[in-house]
């Protein structure tokens, strides 16, 4: 509640100067309007950040003793440290194929569900769902849908495919799972959203020329869709490299999914590490940051190399 | 929908000639493209999707109302005393309540900030835009643990962690940019000669504001208010991060309870838990889309993610 005072306090403090400069640029008061959310993006995004990377310089005498290297301490920590460093190993063992099939199972779906057919109302707001149901009760239902004594081994029992239920929860494939449930639906609809940008009289025209759905596909759909899949692969991936909760609840957290999340909140909860905490945190964003720029420029290259072929 | 399986997966194998023949009789562009092992593909993998999904809806469902269930296909016998005594031991009335308040501040504030900002983003160009842009677009980028971490060591440090007032500037961070995002087009489509027409009969920014651009934004502010909603009410990271016993919403609760010490709480009073969960959520949808209509829902998601 006490945010509306703050931002304004702050907003009517800053107006004068501002008004000054801004009348001095020949820019109308209008700009005004802006500074709220300016104030806000500031205080809370902006400060705190650079705050937080500040704070990555200044480790704990702890740290210090353990790994030396003054104020570099916390990174020589995060590198040194294998419990530390291979959570990044295992996050990505995690987020990269979660997104990849996220993407790759997304494609041939919202190829086949592009028209409009009955039911397709139904299934599109089915979809949405899973984004309502949250990480945590998706990792309630499948510790209880695909446990140990859950319907799913108990069918593939009866029906006589297994004989001892298959270990799907408190492991890699649980996370796993639960990150396709999460982020396929968020996948799909944007591919959907990109496909139907896509002007059906180019397919069209190709077909005309005698080319076939391979065909088709490999040279006018995909070619146009590539912009999309890279940006699609980059907020799924995003959404997969966070994972927390589900890392925890459904994972085997001290083993094959002790993400840089569970890390990161470790020291910040657990051992009230703030520097190491932040540290931890800059460096997800560090890492993930050289994800996106390898799919951009992958992205790039592909999107030259087919409208070169066209030319 | 079996039916039009059947039918898209003969489409995709008769001759061109045939196809187009028979499309004639139907809507134009009916026709399935491609050959039936995707369409195969694709319904096997559709509904081995929704196995999994309304698997974990009804089990979470079975167990909480289940008395004791462990190696049947459904519990022995049913009772509500589940959902009594989570609603007791968890005082459940009061992390809903913290959980729809510090939903509506949050939507009001992000609504009160976003929608100007928003404003000023679709109808002008000033110095410096792209790179405001720029600013508002990064934290719905960033994962919520990459700033919210140091943003919860901000907040501990000024003596305001574990307090509703921490939960609800954390969940602004994401809120007022996608705010911003989603209004952006959505004040882009609106005709400006109508606003044009009011400032030349005398209107001031304020009067352009409440009298003429209001009435026609509702329906987009309403959109976005609903989202923020549902992303707030989700919200596991950042909330996570900054509250404690009295603040926490109902997410985090359920977590909690989860990862208590000790192997966490019974099975079913956590699931009881997570289905007022999914309740709520329900609801809230529910009364959402008397408001607005879902279609333009989705136009929104796909808008903001596009951008």
């Amino acid at each position: 509640m006490t945010s509306p005072p703050l931002g304004r306090s702050t907003a009517t403090r800053s107006t004068a100067s501002l008004r000054h400069r801004l009348a001095e640029r020949g820019i109308d008061t209008s700009l005004l309007m802006l500074v709220p959310a300016l104030v806000f993006a500031l205080a809370l995004f902006v400060y705190p950040f650079t705050y937080g990377m500040g704070l990555t310089f200044q480790p704990t005498a702890a740290t210090q003793e353990k790994w030396g290297g003054g104020a570099f301490s916390n990174y020589v920590a995060f590198f040194k440290d294998t419990f530390v460093s291979d959570s990044v190993w295992l996050t990505m063992r995690l987020a990269l194929p979660a997104a990849l099939f996220n993407v790759l199972a997304s494609i041939p779906m919202a190829f086949k569900l592009r028209h409009r057919f009955r039911g397709k109302k139904l299934l599109t707001t089915l979809l949405v769902l899973p984004i309502t149901l949250g990480t945590v009760l998706t990792a309630q239902g499948l510790l209880i849908f695909a446990g140990r004594q859950g319907w799913l081994n108990r069918f593939l029992i009866q029906i006589g495919v297994i004989d001892q239920p298959l270990a799907l929860v408190n492991n890699y494939l649980g996370v796993m799972f639960s990150l396709v449930i999460s982020g396929f639906p968020f996948a799909f609809l944007l591919i959907s959203s990109y496909l139907s940008g896509i002007d059906p009289s180019i397919e069209a025209a190709a077909k005309t020329m005698g080319a076939d759905w391979k065909q088709r596909f490999r040279r006018i759909i995909l070619p146009l869709l590539a912009p999309g899949l890279a940006t699609t692969f980059i907020l799924t991936f995003v959404l997969a490299f966070s994972v927390f909760p589900s890392a925890r609840l459904v994972g085997d957290a001290m083993g094959s999914t002790r993400v840089m999340a569970l890390m990161a909140y470790r020291a910040f909860g657990e051992q009230i590490d703030y520097p190491m905490a932040s540290t931890i945190a800059i460096m997800m964003g560090v890492i993930e940051l050289a994800v996106i720029t390898a799919v951009l420029l992958w992205r790039s290259f592909l999107y030259k190399g087919s409208t070169g072929g066209k030319g | 929908m079996t039916t039009k399986t059947d039918t898209s997966g003969a489409y995709g194998v008769e001759p061109p000639t045939h196809a187009k023949g028979r499309s004639g009789a139907r809507a134009p562009g009916e026709r399935s493209l491609a050959a039936s092992p995707t369409t195969w593909f694709v319904w096997a993998g559709t509904a081995a999707f929704f196995i999994f999904l309304i698997g974990i809806l009804v089990s979470v469902v079975v167990d909480s109302l289940g008395k004791s269930w462990f190696n049947t296909w459904l519990p022995a016998s049913f009772s509500k005393d589940w959902y009594t005594s989570a609603w007791d031991q968890f005082e459940m009335t009061h992390i809903i309540g913290v959980t729809l308040t510090v939903a509506l501040v949050v939507i009001v504030i992000s609504v009160l900030v976003g929608v100007p900002a928003a404003y000023l983003l679709a109808r002008r160009n000033f110095p410096l835009k792209k790179t405001i842009t720029m600013l508002f677009l990064l934290p719905v980028l960033m994962p919520p643990i990459t700033y919210g971490i140091p943003l919860a060591t901000v907040m501990y440090n000024l003596g305001l962690g574990r307090t509703l007032t921490a939960v609800i500037l954390v969940n602004l961070v994401p809120s007022v940019p996608f705010v911003i995002m989603t209004m952006t087009p959505f004040i882009e489509q609106i005709n400006p000669t109508i606003e044009s027409a009011a400032r030349m009969s005398g209107a001031n920014m304020r009067k352009v504001f409440t009298k003429i651009l209001m009435p026609l934004l509702i329906p987009g502010i309403l959109a976005a208010s609903i989202l923020v909603l549902v992303r707030t009410v989700g919200m596991f990271d950042l909330t996570f991060l900054v509250s404690g016993p009295q603040s926490d919403t109902l997410v985090v609760a359920i977590y909690r309870a989860m990862t208590a010490a000790g192997g966490g709480e019974a099975r079913q009073l956590i699931s009881s838990m997570a289905v007022v969960y999914t309740l709520t959520m329900m609801v809230i949808l529910i009364v959402a889309l008397k408001f607005v209509s879902p279609t333009q829902l989705v136009a929104r998601v796909k808008e903001s993610r596009e951008d």
